[in-house]
C-alpha cells in the first residue's frame, strides 16, 4: 500500500470509527439485543439439550455462537446507513471532487465496523463466560473467536456498503435488516444440523453458509481445536467479504459516474 | 359522529397500509418467517423428555406467532400514528374532529384489520404446512379472541408512546417492551419445562397464561381460560386509559 492510500484509508477509518463511537444508537442495540436474546434463548431452550445427539450439556455454551452473527448483521446496517447518509448529505459528492481512491473510500468505511465489530465479540465473549458457559479451545480459542467475529463483521460490512451504494438510501438498507435476518433464522442456529426434523429446513440450512459460521464458533465452544470447522468458517467469511467488496467497488464506480 | 371518525382514520391507514409494499410486506412476512424458523427448525423440540402437547410442535408454535404477530400489528399501528404526528397530518385530525377518541378508535381499527389479513395468511401457511386442530369452532374463536383482544392492548400501548412522542424516533419503545414481554413467556417449551430465572420470571408474566390458554383452545383441552380472558379483557381497558391520556398531551401540545 503506497503511502498517499495508506493516507487516505487512515483519514477515512478515523472519521468511520468517530462516528461510530459517537453513536449509541448503533452500539447500544447491537450489544443488548443479542445479549437478551441469548439470555431467552439459552432459558428457553435448555430441554433441547437432553435430545439424544445434542453435542454439549450447556445450551448457552451452544447458543453462544448466536450473538456473533447477530452483531456481524448490524454491521451490514451500521456500514451501509453510514455510507447511505454520506451519499444522502452529499459527502460522497464532495469525497468524489477529491482525489480519493475508491479503495481507500470502502476500506477506510469499514474501520468503524472492525471496531464495532471487536467490541461486540469481546462483550458477548465475556459475558458468555460469565454467565457459566464453557471454551473448550482455552484462552488461544478467545483469541481466534474475536478474530473470526471481526472477520465477519466485515465480510457482512461489505454487503452493507454495496447496498447504500446501491440504493442511496438509509431506509432501504434498513429495510435489508429483515431480509439477512432470514439467513439467521433458516440455519442451524437453534438446534445442530444433524436435529433438525424438517426436511426442507434441513436442506435449507444446510445450504446456508450461516450455519457452517455458527459451526466455526461452536468448535472452539464446544469441541476445542477442529481446524476444519474452522477453515471453512474463515473460507466463508473472506468469500462473503471480497465478494462484498468487489460488488461494493462495482457500485461505487457506478454512483460516482452518476455524480 | 365518533364513528364516522374512527371510520374514516381506520380508511386511510387501511389504504396506506394496503398501498405500500414497504408496511404490508413485512406484516405478512416477518410473521411467517417467526413461525417457519420456530415450528420448522425447532420441531425435535417436541422429542425432549416431558414435551407433551398433543396438537404437536407446530400448533404449540403457531399460538405463540399468531399473539406475536397480534401484538405486532398493534405497535406497527403506533409507528404510523407517530409518523402522521411527524408529518402533521395528526394535527390536520386534531382540528377536524369533534370527539377525538374516535381518532384513536379509527387507528385500532385499522390495526385490527391488518391483523386480520395477517391471520389469515398465516393460518392458511400454518395448515398447509400440516397443523392440527385439536379444538372445535367455540375454541378457535377463544384463540382467535385472545389474539383480538392483545392486538388492541398493543395498539394502545404503541398509540399512548406516539402520541406522548409524536416522533417515529419513539419506535424503539414502542416495539422494545412488547418484545420482551412476549420473550420472557414459555415460547418454546410449556411453562413446566422451563427452570431457572427464565421459570420465574415466566411464572409472573401476564402472557403466559394468554399462551397457556392458546395453546390449551387449539389443542381441544382448554386451560386457564378464566384468566387469560381476565387479563386480556383488563390489559386494553388499562392501555385505553394510557392512550386517553396521551391524547391529552398531543391535544394539549397543540
Amino acid at each position: 500500500m503506497s503511502g498517499r492510500l495508506r493516507n487516505q484509508v487512515g483519514q477515512l477509518a478515523r472519521r468511520s470509527v468517530l462516528r461510530t463511537l459517537r453513536q449509541p444508537g448503533q452500539i447500544v442495540p447491537a450489544l443488548i439485543f443479542p445479549l437478551f436474546l441469548l439470555a431467552v434463548n439459552s432459558g428457553g431452550l435448555k430441554d433441547a439439550t437432553n435430545l439424544p445427539g445434542f453435542p454439549t450439556d450447556s445450551y448457552l455454551t451452544f447458543a453462544l455462537a448466536v450473538p456473533f452473527m447477530q452483531g456481524a448483521l448490524f454491521s451490514v446496517m451500521n456500514a451501509g446507513t453510514d455510507l447511505a447518509r454520506d451519499i444522502e448529505t452529499g459527502f460522497l459528492n464532495r469525497l468524489a471532487l477529491t482525489p480519493l481512491r475508491g479503495a481507500a473510500l470502502l476500506s477506510g468505511l469499514l474501520a468503524g465496523a472492525i471496531v464495532l465489530g471487536l467490541v461486540q465479540a469481546v462483550t458477548y465473549l465475556a459475558v458468555g463466560l460469565i454467565a457459566g458457559a464453557d471454551l473448550a479451545a482455552g484462552a488461544g480459542g478467545a483469541l481466534v473467536i474475536v478474530l473470526l467475529a471481526v472477520s465477519t463483521t466485515v465480510a457482512f460490512g461489505t454487503l452493507g456498503l454495496f447496498a447504500a451504494l446501491r440504493t442511496g438510501n438509509g431506509e432501504a438498507v434498513q429495510s435489508l435488516f429483515p431480509v439477512f435476518f432470514v439467513f439467521l433464522f433458516i440455519s442451524s442456529m437453534a438446534l445442530p444440523l444433524d436435529l433438525i426434523q424438517t426436511q426442507w429446513f434441513h436442506d435449507i440450512a444446510s445450504a446456508n453458509p450461516v450455519s457452517y459460521l455458527l459451526q466455526a464458533y461452536r468448535s472452539l465452544l464446544i469441541e476445542g481445536w477442529n481446524l476444519g470447522d474452522l477453515a471453512l468458517g474463515f473460507a466463508i467469511a473472506t468469500t462473503i467479504g471480497a465478494i462484498g467488496m468487489w460488488a461494493a467497488a462495482g457500485a461505487l464506480k457506478t454512483r460516482l459516474v452518476r455524480t | 359522529m365518533t364513528r364516522q371518525i374512527a371510520g374514516a382514520v381506520a380508511w386511510r391507514s387501511v389504504r396506506i397500509f394496503i398501498g405500500n409494499p414497504q408496511f404490508i410486506v413485512p406484516a405478512i412476512v416477518f410473521p411467517l418467517f417467526f413461525f417457519i424458523a420456530f415450528a420448522g427448525g425447532l420441531s425435535a423440540i417436541a422429542d425432549a423428555p416431558g414435551f407433551d402437547f398433543p396438537a404437536g410442535y407446530t400448533a404449540f408454535q403457531f399460538v405463540f406467532v399468531l399473539l406475536q404477530s397480534a401484538a405486532f400489528g398493534g405497535v406497527f399501528t403506533g409507528f404510523g400514528i407517530a409518523r402522521d404526528f411527524e408529518s402533521g397530518f395528526a394535527r390536520r385530525y386534531l382540528l377536524a374532529a369533534r370527539d377525538r377518541r374516535g381518532i384513536v378508535l379509527g387507528y385500532a381499527l385499522a390495526a385490527l384489520l391488518r391483523a386480520l389479513l395477517t391471520w389469515t395468511v398465516l393460518t392458511v401457511v400454518a395448515l398447509v404446512a400440516g397443523m392440527q386442530v385439536g379444538g372445535g369452532g367455540v375454541e378457535l374463536f377463544g384463540l382467535y379472541g385472545l389474539a383480538v383482544l392483545v392486538n388492541l392492548t398493543a395498539t394502545m400501548w404503541a398509540a399512548g408512546v406516539a402520541m406522548r412522542v409524536r416522533s417515529i424516533q419513539g419506535g424503539p419503545l414502542m416495539q422494545f417492551p412488547v418484545f420482551l414481554i412476549l420473550f420472557l413467556a414459555p415460547v418454546y417449551v410449556p411453562l413446566a419445562l422451563l427452570s431457572g430465572w427464565i421459570h420465574a420470571v415466566a411464572s409472573v408474566n401476564p402472557v403466559t397464561a394468554l399462551l397457556e390458554a392458546g395453546r390449551g383452545f387449539i389443542s381441544g383441552e382448554p386451560v386457564v381460560v378464566a384468566l387469560a380472558f381476565s387479563i386480556a379483557i383488563a390489559l386494553p381497558l388499562l392501555f385505553a386509559l394510557w392512550a386517553r391520556s396521551g391524547l391529552k398531551r398531543a391535544e394539549a401540545a397543540g
